[in-house]
């Protein structure tokens, strides 16, 4: 294995390119050393990318923040900006591992380390946050949403990684939550999660509604029947039943021991409504 | 494979070591410089005994690669006391028994002056919360956290 530890991105992935091995990138490292410990990859190549310039900044951008792929956990949490504009996104990734695992891990590595449980993830589809990638071919953007392709698998082709991720402005009366069930109270993966974001106009009424689950699916999954049941309600009980039912329909979750098919389908619906709730009233909505 | 010659500083020293690129910081810690008190409990950053800080930030020494420690500012337990005079963390983790097998209480200590340093008056949560990513079998937590509460009640005072 060789280590690499290049100066800008172009360089990041014409190395990667180059490479007929296995490739990793090397950011937080919280996926990447377990990995390597346990066996699971052998890779040729492991190219940190925390020297590269931007990659460590958050920067405001379009009423929006640009976050470095390279930005921990505990530097994303400790940023007033970004926790009052999508305070749902920032409590996903504040969930991952411990103080030490926050000390290190990233947004971007929980995206490309392709789990369907992602904390940070349905936060971020909700949110329609933008990846800038970097390839051999230059770079371009594509949707968070677009990235995973099922457990351990993404989109981006070899040479390509994330370089930083965009969180959009947001309309005013605007909030999104993220919540998740484990049978404990911390340090655990996700058994089932759900992300809401929403709009209000003046009146309370949703405008705008985005929901999305986790762990209930291969990927990461957008339910829009679940944002149109809410769409033009004020989260009245019959629009929060029939948007807890789309969720529990879009599931298609696995049967293992953390969870069962049952489970993890109901506790999806619930986990929406509790969140489309706190979504609800972050917006300044009063029911 | 190619070794890697890594300059960095290790509780104010100024240090230069060779590693090999699957080196962890743990091994390089532990193997090349002798400083033993970080401990290899899990080697997944489940357990909490390799704390350390780098760069100021609170990790898992098990889940940083010897390479990446380069231009790096390392904190250690050997750091913790003033020569031989223990830190207020210390003398307390022994007046409240807060250890038995001591395995776990390096990264523990470690782990408590990056929350008092950040937050000198935490509450038990806080405190509970912030030592969740450090395990211990033995002593059970009341004690641990009673000790860390004493420590900073007397670091505040002092």
């Amino acid at each position: 294995m060789r280590f690499a530890r290049p100066a800008t991105a172009s360089e990041a992935a014409e190395m990667m390119a180059q490479e007929p091995g296995l490739t990793r990138i090397l950011s937080g490292g919280t996926d990447v050393m377990v990995q390597l410990k346990a066996g699971n990859v052998d890779p040729a190549l492991i190219v940190d990318i925390k020297h590269i310039p931007g990659l460590r900044a958050i920067t405001p951008e379009a009423g929006g923040f640009r976050i470095g792929a390279a930005v921990s956990g505990a530097e994303l949490a400790e940023s007033a900006g970004v926790r009052a504009l999508w305070p749902g996104v920032v409590e996903g990734v504040e969930l991952i591992g411990s103080t030490q695992v926050q000390g290190r891990a990233t947004m971007a590595g929980n995206l490309c380390n392709g789990s369907p449980a992602a904390d940070a993830v349905p936060g971020l589809v909700t949110a329609k946050a933008v990846a800038r990638i970097v390839g051999p071919r230059g770079e371009r953007d594509c949707l968070v949403a677009d990235i995973p392709a099922g457990p351990g698998k993404t989109t981006l082709a070899k040479g390509e990684f994330v370089t930083s991720i965009f969180l959009p402005a947001r309309p005013e009366r605007s909030g999104d939550a993220y919540l998740r069930f484990i049978p404990r109270t911390e340090m655990d993966i996700a058994v089932a999660s759900a992300a809401v974001s929403l709009t209000l106009d003046a009146a309370g009424v949703v405008i705008d509604a985005s929901v999305a689950l986790g762990a209930v699916a291969p990927t990461v999954r957008l339910v829009p029947a679940a944002a149109e049941a809410i769409v033009g309600t004020r989260l009245d009980a019959a629009a929060i039943t029939a948007m807890t039912a789309a969720c529990s329909a879009a599931c298609s979750p696995i049967n293992d021991k953390r969870g069962t098919i049952e489970f993890r389908t109901q506790v999806a619906g619930v986990l929406a409504k509790r969140a489309a709730l706190t979504a609800y009233s972050r917006a300044g909505g009063t029911r | 494979m190619k070794s890697i010659h890594v300059s960095t500083t290790v509780n104010g020293d100024a240090i230069e070591f060779i590693c090999a690129p699957e080196d962890s910081l743990l091994d390089v810690l532990r193997n090349r410089m002798g400083l033993t008190g970080a401990k290899e409990g899990c080697g997944t950053g489940d357990c909490g005994a390799c704390s350390v800080t780098l760069n100021g930030r609170l990790v898992c020494a098990c889940l940083v690669l010897g390479a990446e420690a380069e231009g790096a500012a390392i904190g250690t337990i050997e750091g913790l006391a003033d020569g031989d005079t223990l830190h207020p963390l210390q003398q307390s983790f022994i007046d409240h028994a807060a250890l038995q097998c001591g395995i776990c209480t390096p990264g523990i200590l470690v782990a408590a002056k990056a929350l008092l340093d950040r937050n000198p008056d935490p509450t038990d949560t806080e405190v509970r919360y912030w030592l969740a990513g450090n395990l211990c079998r033995c002593t059970g937590y009341d004690k641990i956290i009673h000790a860390v509460q004493d420590a900073a009640h007397k670091m505040r005072s002092a």
